[in-house]
């Protein structure tokens, strides 16, 4: 049987991360311990909750920028919520989540109703939740309460000397809700839809607008989730965090076999392409005679390889579209 | 035969400065075909676009089993059950096939979608139409037939009382095309009532029981198929019925005698959009392309301007071959192009007047030499002048000028650049009565200074009024060629038909 060319990215990304892997067992003895696992999947977790949101993003057609801004300003928020007005952790996060997801979906109806690039209104969304962290907090905080201690302590062991934090299991858990949303839901296959021709799938009458605005919501309340977890992670929060995040995360999603032009991809793929970002720098870090800038011209070079591949298997598809003129 | 399903009374749509369609009426009835002609610019897809509420409507009314409806856009109007399939895939190339036929009515298990039904559904979507594939594969990767196939399937199982067909045989072959008209007449059995929109009059003859005709936005008749002749169809199209224009070009000829330059077009052809076609022209001279439209008039006026490359044939300028690689040689070669479409071909909308009309001039001087400011005003404003152009100054960004003015700046633009042949391709499409006229008299006065002139124009008694010789084309192919008092509309339509 032919195998469906909608899944060539994805295998893609498995087969460069299974050879990444590899590469680092067969190179380092520690690497085939499930510690390096579950470091990767606790140190990448605020990185692949935030990709998560970006992956309908990118799978609508459109680009988020401010979610790296967005994790500084729920971290820094969060601070004062929980040092300045004595508020429990927990609230203080669904208050957050709130706010980031207000956030989101504010840009969303900008850009849903006035018809604008969604490049220019998260840039702008970018520079105010920067902005605004500067005017809740310009220095570096503590969050020091009994929960965080105990969010931050918490751990399940896994066979071997590795084992799971509880960053990684909210990151696990993000990525099956993204799984169900994305294939499960109308809204999801919409999003899929609108990303694949927007003038068909407003012909074939998909609410285009609030399909839009619901996706930047859905991202504000991932990158918010991502800042919650980010600041119980690092029990701090400092105004000048995840500054660059967004494009890792865009990273993430690309090498995870999303074509960036949209309405192809999986969440499953981004979570295997932030899995793959960590491995690069866990075996730079275990090289240890590398600089730490070799991750970032490995990531690039990865880039260019899918957004290549990527061409290659949209072109037969815009081939046949150009005959039907 | 009188259940009528889908009833338009009075329908108008207005655009800045042309009336898109004027008091037209239209009834489609249950359980029959009914082919909806006329040449580009008719008003059939204004039509269609205020039934479907693509546009809304500003007169009449359109009402489906008798009641009045207002869609406000084509999701509405498919609830309703008028679904369309337009003549390019309107379907999402990266989803599956069973998506597509199931977008927003996927089956749902406790709020998320059940898959396995889903694709059942589908399936048997496409049985209807005995059509058997893979529906988890990319809509994107099967050919145009079977995605126009997928298109209908979807509009069928969507509980469709009306199907409108929008030129859906463009893409296809002989066999899908049969295929597609054994789906129709079965549908129709069914008591569907389908609105087919094409330009090929051997398939509104093959298929359909009804025919409406529209010609400038207005209604020129309902016939029944098996009782109208194809050539009073083409009458009908073509608009002869219209008083002849008195003022024949060919009667008043003689008032230019400068240098006579020759172009000869000898052989002229591409394979699979225009069989070799030879026609000469020379300085002074009007030649009219007549024919209906896809019979290769726009076709021909691109290989000779290089918008599409001919692989066979050449084009002499006094006896010198000309290069017609691109449009850059065409127009260092002295000729110009007024495209039919000419907002998606020919003015920049953003420019102002007078950036678009020293485009031109300034494409052929290269952009090495630019034009002074100054000369540039004086082209604008000369030209302004000269051809009557309605324009409160030459700033102003064409995009907001009406079609017939619009028109005038691209002639503006080409006459600046003094070509020595000119191609005018649909001239006066879009535009209303007065500009018309006024076009109708450029013409004859940029022919009296010396251009040599192609005009393809589906509007006959135009083509008769100034034209000095005329080539008929038909099928892609030139079928004929008249002279002087051979030109009347009876001809033409005489050569076409036959």
């Amino acid at each position: 049987m032919k195998i469906n060319e909608r899944f060539y990215p994805i295998l893609a990304t498995l087969a460069v991360l299974v050879l990444l892997y590899g590469y680092g067992i067969f190179e380092h003895r520690a690497f085939s311990d499930t510690y390096v696992l579950g470091a990767l999947l606790t140190d990448n977790a605020f990185l692949i909750i935030t990709a998560v949101g970006m992956t309908f993003v990118i799978l609508s057609g459109g680009i988020d920028l401010s979610v790296g801004s967005m994790i500084a300003f729920i971290g820094v928020l969060m601070a004062e919520l929980v040092t300045g007005f004595g508020m429990h952790p927990v609230t203080a996060a669904v208050v957050a989540m709130i706010v980031g997801s207000a956030f989101g979906a504010f840009m969303g109806v900008i850009i849903a109703k006035f018809d604008i690039q969604p490049f220019i209104i998260t840039l702008a969304g970018m520079f105010f939740l920067r902005g605004m962290c500067f005017l809740i907090n310009l220095d570096s905080v503590p969050i020091d309460h009994p929960f965080v201690s105990a969010f931050s302590g918490f751990k399940i062991q896994l066979p071997g000397r590795g084992w799971l934090t509880a960053s990684a299991l909210l990151m696990l858990a993000t990525v099956i809700g993204g799984v169900v949303i994305a294939h499960f839901t109308r809204f999801g296959r919409n999003v899929y839809a609108i990303g694949g021709d927007r003038h068909s799938a407003e012909l074939l009458g998909v609410p285009v607008h609030s399909t839009i605005i619901r996706v930047y919501t859905l991202s504000g309340f991932f990158s918010a989730l991502s800042g919650v977890v980010f600041a119980f992670y690092t029990a701090s929060a400092y105004p000048l965090a995840a500054v660059g995040v967004e494009l890792d995360a865009i990273a993430a999603v690309v090498i995870g076999g999303t074509l960036l032009t949209g309405g192809m991809g999986f969440v499953l793929g981004t979570f295997f392409g932030g899995i793959i970002m960590g491995v690069i720098q866990t075996l730079i870090a275990f090289d240890g005679s590398l600089n730490s800038w070799w991750t970032k011209i490995m990531i690039g070079a990865l880039l260019f390889g899918f957004i290549v591949l990527q061409r290659l298997i949209t072109r037969s598809f815009s081939g046949m579209r150009a005959g039907a003129t | 035969m009188s259940d009528t399903v889908l009833s338009v009374r009075g329908a108008g749509k207005f655009f800045p400065g042309v009336k898109a369609l004027e008091d037209v009426d239209f009834d489609l009835e249950r359980g029959e075909i009914h082919a909806l002609l006329g040449e580009n610019g008719a008003g059939k897809s204004t039509l269609i676009k205020v039934i479907t509420g693509v546009h809304p409507r500003d007169a009449g009314t359109v009402s489906l089993e008798g009641q009045e409806i207002h869609p406000q856009h084509p999701g509405d109007a498919q609830e309703l059950g008028i679904s369309t399939v337009y003549q390019e895939v309107n379907l999402v190339p990266t989803l599956s096939v069973a998506e597509n036929l199931m977008l927003e009515r996927q089956t749902r298990k406790f709020g998320l979608i059940s898959w396995k039904k889903t694709e059942a559904d589908a399936k048997t979507a496409l049985e209807i139409l005995g059509l058997d594939i893979d529906v988890n594969r990319p809509l994107g990767s099967y050919s145009v037939a079977i995605q126009q196939l997928v298109a209908i399937a979807r509009a069928v199982a969507l509980d469709a009382k009306v199907l409108i067909l929008d030129e859906p045989t463009a893409s296809l072959d002989g066999e899908e095309i049969k295929t597609l008209f054994r789906i129709m007449g079965e549908l129709r059995d069914k008591g569907l009532g389908i609105v087919f929109v094409t330009h090929f009059l051997d398939q509104v003859y093959a298929v359909t029981d009804r025919i409406t005709v529209l010609r400038n936005g207005r209604l020129v008749g309902t016939f029944v198929t098996k009782e109208l002749a194809q050539i009073d169809l083409i009458n009908h199209m073509l608009g002869r019925e219209l008083a002849e224009v008195s003022a024949h070009r060919h009667q008043d000829e003689g008032s230019y005698d400068g240098p006579a330059r020759q172009i000869q077009i000898k052989n002229l052809g591409k394979k699979r959009v225009l069989e070799p076609v030879s026609l000469d022209l020379k300085a002074g001279e009007i030649v009219g392309l007549a024919g209906l439209l896809g019979s290769g008039r726009t076709e021909l006026a691109e290989l000779v301007f290089g918008t599409q490359k001919a692989d066979s044939g050449l084009v002499f300028l006094d006896g010198e071959p000309v290069m017609l690689r691109s449009p850059r040689h065409a127009i260092r070669a002295g000729f110009g192009l007024c495209p039919e479409d000419r907002k998606q071909d020919g003015i920049v909308a953003e420019l102002s007047v007078r950036e678009n009309i020293v485009l031109a001039l300034q494409g052929r001087r290269g952009w090495l030499r630019p034009i002074p400011r100054a000369e540039q005003q004086k082209f604008a404003d000369d030209m302004i002048k000269a051809l009557g152009i309605a324009t409160p100054d030459s700033e102003k960004p064409v995009g907001q000028l009406s079609g017939g003015n619009q028109q005038k700046v691209i002639l503006a633009r080409w006459l600046v650049s003094k070509p020595i042949l000119l191609i005018l391709d649909e001239p006066t499409r879009g535009i209303d009565v007065g500009a018309h006229a006024d076009i109708i008299k450029l013409i004859k006065e940029l022919c009296d200074e010396g251009l040599a002139l192609l005009v393809a124009s589906s509007e006959l008694e135009e083509i008769v009024a100034f034209a000095d010789r005329v080539a008929v084309m038909r099928d892609r192919e030139k079928v004929s060629e008249l002279v002087g008092a051979e030109i009347t509309q009876n001809s033409i339509i005489e050569a076409i038909a036959r």
